[in-house]
């Protein structure tokens, strides 16, 4: 579980998040949903560390990572995988060198059974025999998926996925969705998705968080989602045309 | 005003210098690095270091009309040029741009494209893994090319000199031969450590703290090479002053 308190972050004279504490259950797809702005990613990047707030904690397990040094951070960052918005696979190494560059670094495996855990994670994201292709050569949704097997390389306890479905058509977004639905389960992670993403809200949103102005405006799931009367989040939840004709229904 | 970055940038090293998490990952890297730095930018600065040679040679001896100078002094002007400022000094400036631009759009388009940040979640020290090699890589290598640009200097001064009868063969080999000071290939090779450390480091500082898109990664490349071009005149000031 990833518990987090109070959480400030300021840029210049920006106030982005405003005192924002959550809880994000082991074994679930929790969901950071809000419009653009709302301080979605900032949170995100916030909770792994790539962003320092300035007030508040982020315990993993009771574990205060806010408060650790480089060193201590290492032990819970092996146990972080995330998926990038736009991937972030590294440009110089093919598929099967990006999904082992952190089992290179971090543990002593042998060649043959680093391969055996890229061929694994190759095959759980439908990539086998893709190892060879470079991040260039891949399409969208196959970078994303590529980026999944990266990430669950290590076995992370904890996954953090930004935006999945950004640039990929609705089926592919469902490919994505339902990938990392199984792999929550399979793996009893505690999975953190940001997402404006409607279809994923309903999808995999086992427990939403939505954000507004900074501040967490609501919280529940996606049954209780569209049953809300709270204004902010119906006006982002029906904000299409196509959730507005579901709603009249 | 330059505190910032200044400190920004010591900070910077400070990262870069701690303890690798895997020594044999950080030596393919560095093997790399100095493959791409090194064997990479032999060509051109074999071609600059040839044509510098001639045209010293040539516009020394346009100058030496007096019948009192001997015209070994032709061999001797040249080899000092070359070992003293033109071939650690242009070399380092043509490397600047050669290798600075890309070392710093290389690092900034990983830092646009959230590379470093993936580095950073697997609990990489990426300051580190992304920038020792290359400065590990390029205070071994430049040297190495500076110490071939001085022998292609020297060999471009002679075949200019011959072949326009500014010098004769024999002259010219008297002169480069003749009060030879040790002293000033070192002073080079000091300059050609220095230079190379400054092209790394503030280029890979340029590229790492870039922050945009596509835009700011051509402008943190252009910055890199201004930025290093004025520290290595600077630096090859200050050397000059101290060890000669």
């Amino acid at each position: 579980m990833i518990e987090i308190r109070n959480i400030h972050k300021t840029f210049g004279e920006n106030h982005v998040l405003k005192g924002i504490s959550a809880e994000f259950k082991e074994g679930m797809c929790n969901l950071i949903i809000g419009g653009s702005g709302s301080g979605k990613t900032t949170l995100l990047k916030c909770m792994v560390g790539l962003h320092e707030p300035e007030e508040g904690s982020v315990i993993y397990d009771g574990r205060d990572f806010t408060r650790m040094n480089f060193q201590s951070r290492i032990e819970i960052r092996t146990e972080i995988g995330m998926l990038f918005q736009g991937s972030a696979l590294f440009d110089s190494m093919n598929v099967e060198d990006n999904i082992m560059f952190p089992i290179n670094m971090f543990t002593d495996q042998n060649h043959k059974e680093k391969l055996e855990r890229a061929n694994f994670c190759l095959e759980r994201v439908n990539l086998a025999g893709k190892n060879k292709l470079f991040p260039a050569e891949l399409s969208g949704g196959m970078k994303k998926r590529v980026g999944i097997a990266r990430a669950i390389a290590m076995n992370p306890k904890y996954l953090f996925v930004d935006e999945p479905n950004s640039g990929l058509d609705p089926k592919t977004a469902i490919v994505i969705d339902d990938l990392i639905q199984e792999l929550t389960e399979e793996y009893k992670t505690t999975t953190v998705v940001v997402t404006h993403d409607m279809n994923s809200v309903m999808g995999i949103g086992e427990n939403i968080i939505f954000l507004h102005e900074g501040k967490k405006w609501w919280e529940g799931s996606n049954k209780e989602i569209s049953q809300t009367d709270n204004a902010e989040l119906n006006e982002f939840v029906f904000a299409s045309k196509f959730m507005q004709a579901l709603q009249k229904k | 005003m330059i505190f910032h970055p200044l400190g920004k940038y010591i900070l910077l090293l400070k990262a870069v210098f701690r303890r690798p998490e895997k020594w044999n990952i950080y030596r393919r890297e560095i093997f790399h690095e100095m493959v791409s730095i090194g064997v990479g930018s032999l060509g051109i600065i074999a071609i600059i270091s040839l044509f510098l040679g001639a045209v010293t040679t040539v516009q020394t001896a346009f100058q030496l009309v007096s019948d009192f100078i001997p015209k070994s002094v032709i061999g001797l002007i040249v080899r000092d040029s070359a070992i003293l400022e033109l071939s650690p000094t242009i070399s380092a400036i043509v490397l600047a741009g050669k290798v600075g631009s890309s070392v710093a759009s290389q690092i900034g388009t990983m830092r646009v494209t959230e590379q470093i940040d993936a580095l950073e979640i697997m609990g990489i020290n990426s300051p580190g893994f992304l920038i020792l090699p290359k400065i590990i890589a390029a205070v071994t290598t430049i040297p190495l090319l500076v110490i071939i640009s001085i022998g292609l200097t020297i060999t471009g001064g002679y075949i200019a000199g011959t072949a326009s009868g500014a010098v004769t063969a024999q002259d010219f080999i008297t002169g480069i031969t003749t009060d030879f000071i040790p002293f000033t290939f070192t002073v080079s090779m000091i300059k050609a450590v220095m230079f190379a450390f400054i092209i790394t480091s503030v280029s890979a500082y340029q590229g790492f703290y870039t922050d945009g898109g596509a835009l700011e990664v051509g402008r943190s490349s252009t910055k890199a090479v201004v930025i290093s071009c004025i520290a290595i005149l600077f630096t090859d000031y200050v050397i000059a002053q101290l060890l000669l």
